[in-house]
């Protein structure tokens, strides 16, 4: 038990820095370039993304290990999270309007975007693929969208800052959030010798 | 076939290609762009599967278009795209699983690129199915010309050369993959693995756009320039006053999701 409890926190270490989200697996990119210059939506983004990625891995794994297996459809994967996914980010859209009014209206927006959104089909789809059992399932689903949120914050620090800057034309806007995000990934990379 | 529609079907082949490139123009389904480019035959396959979903998807929403409820659209485009993306993936495991494999979650994340959505939503749900169609095939190679030129500039520069037969295994000879050797020979090696890393992705993508952002400002500064031009000849031929030149503005591009 102790044993795995170490290697759930692990796996949760590793997804969020060493195999990070947007950095090193690349779901989410288009988010990541989109919403990033501000860092108050970033984060708003980012715990939307938190919220759906947590709760869509804990309903997937039943649903594919005690409905679509024994049923002999594990092929249907990919259109039944699909389905879980757009449906679980209306419940949550309305749960928070019910609950918290302040916080739906600063995530409002962007939790539509959420449904397309790869980081979600990508932690659901990688947990079925690589056939990880319900802790890790749900380690990948934590270290994953921390890994998001951690990456969008700093990422949006950082391109407030570089507004300032006298940029050379061309690279102007997506280019230079490109080589930034580069930059931020060969960082990373730094990390990778402490995978165990 | 009169000539008007004639302009139409060709129009919406022709766009997708090159003028309204989805990656590079529209700047969408950025994740792929940057995960399977890494080899040029995972590239190339990746941009076939997605055509033929996009094409799967672009005719089977524009027959249904005027089915499909407005308030259920998303959800019903979803579904229908997640079949395609469903029987792709089966096909490809059956006959390619090198290409399964190499690909990975990335197969499964077709149904949530932004393109196959967007051309849903912004063409096939208005037009014929013939040219949704069209539609769908000239997005599909502008798609995969952008990730085959992603995916050369990284293949050669990381790994200093081409490997065919890795992934389409009815390329190799003898049963072997084919190596053609560019910045690599016997005794010397100039390639940079770091352009096959993950970092090395977002450099070379954040690049050719950098390079096409020129081109695009250059084009639009002669633009201009011919037009202050054409004012102040025009200035100068009457005793009118000159007209103020327009100021040129750099459209700022923002990839939605």
């Amino acid at each position: 038990m102790y044993a795995y409890f170490v290697s759930f926190l692990l796996a949760i270490v590793s997804y969020l820095l060493i195999d990070n989200v947007v950095l090193q697996r690349f779901y989410g990119i288009c988010s990541f370039i989109g919403v990033g210059n501000k860092t108050k939506s970033a984060v708003s983004m980012g715990l939307a993304v938190v919220f759906v990625i947590f709760f869509s891995a804990l309903i997937c794994f039943p649903i594919y290990h005690y409905v679509l297996v024994p049923a002999g459809l594990p092929f249907m994967d990919t259109v039944v999270y699909i389905l879980v996914i757009a449906s679980l980010v209306q419940v949550v859209g309305l749960f928070i309007k019910k609950y918290s009014p302040a916080l739906y209206k600063s995530l409002g927006i962007y939790l539509p975007l959420i449904t397309t959104n790869c980081a979600v089909l990508g932690v659901v789809q990688e947990n079925t693929d690589s056939l990880l059992d319900f802790g890790m399932s749900m380690a990948n689903a934590l270290g994953t969208s921390l890994g998001y949120l951690l990456m969008i914050f700093v990422f949006a620090c950082i391109r407030t800052r570089m507004e300032a800057y006298n940029a050379p034309r061309a690279m102007k806007g997506v280019p230079l959030a490109l080589i930034t995000a580069g930059i931020m990934a060969m960082a990373i990379m730094g990390l990778s010798g402490m995978g165990a | 076939m009169d000539q008007i529609a004639r302009q139409r079907h060709h129009d919406s082949f022709v766009a997708g290609i090159i003028k309204e490139n989805p990656l590079f123009v529209t700047i969408l389904g950025t994740c792929p762009a940057l995960a399977v480019t890494k080899s040029f035959e995972a590239a190339l396959g990746m941009g076939l599967l997605f055509t033929f979903v996009l094409v799967g998807s672009n005719v089977l929403i524009s027959a249904l278009r005027k089915l499909i409820p407005e308030e259920i659209e998303t959800p019903a485009y979803i579904v229908i795209v997640a079949t395609f993306v469903t029987v792709v993936k089966m096909l490809t495991n059956a006959f390619l699983p090198n290409l399964y494999t190499s690909l990975g979650v990335f197969l499964s994340l077709l149904v949530v690129n932004c393109i196959v959505l967007g051309r849903a939503e912004a063409f096939a749900n208005k037009n014929t199915v013939y040219d949704s169609f069209l539609d769908g095939i000239g997005n599909g190679i502008g798609y995969t010309l952008a990730l085959v030129i992603i995916s050369l500039v990284r293949e050669i520069l990381g790994t200093g050369m081409l490997t065919f037969g890795d992934i389409f295994t009815f390329l190799q000879v003898n049963g072997a993959s084919v190596h053609l050797y560019i910045l690599k020979g016997p005794t010397w090696d100039y390639s940079i693995s770091l352009l096959a890393n993950p970092a090395g992705g977002f450099f070379v993508f954040g690049v050719i756009m950098a390079v096409l952002a020129y081109k695009n400002n250059k084009k639009k500064d002669k633009e201009a320039a011919e037009r202050r031009a054409k004012a102040y000849a025009a200035a100068n031929a009457a005793p009118k006053p000159a007209p103020k030149p327009e100021a040129v503005v750099v459209p700022t591009k923002g990839g939605a999701n």
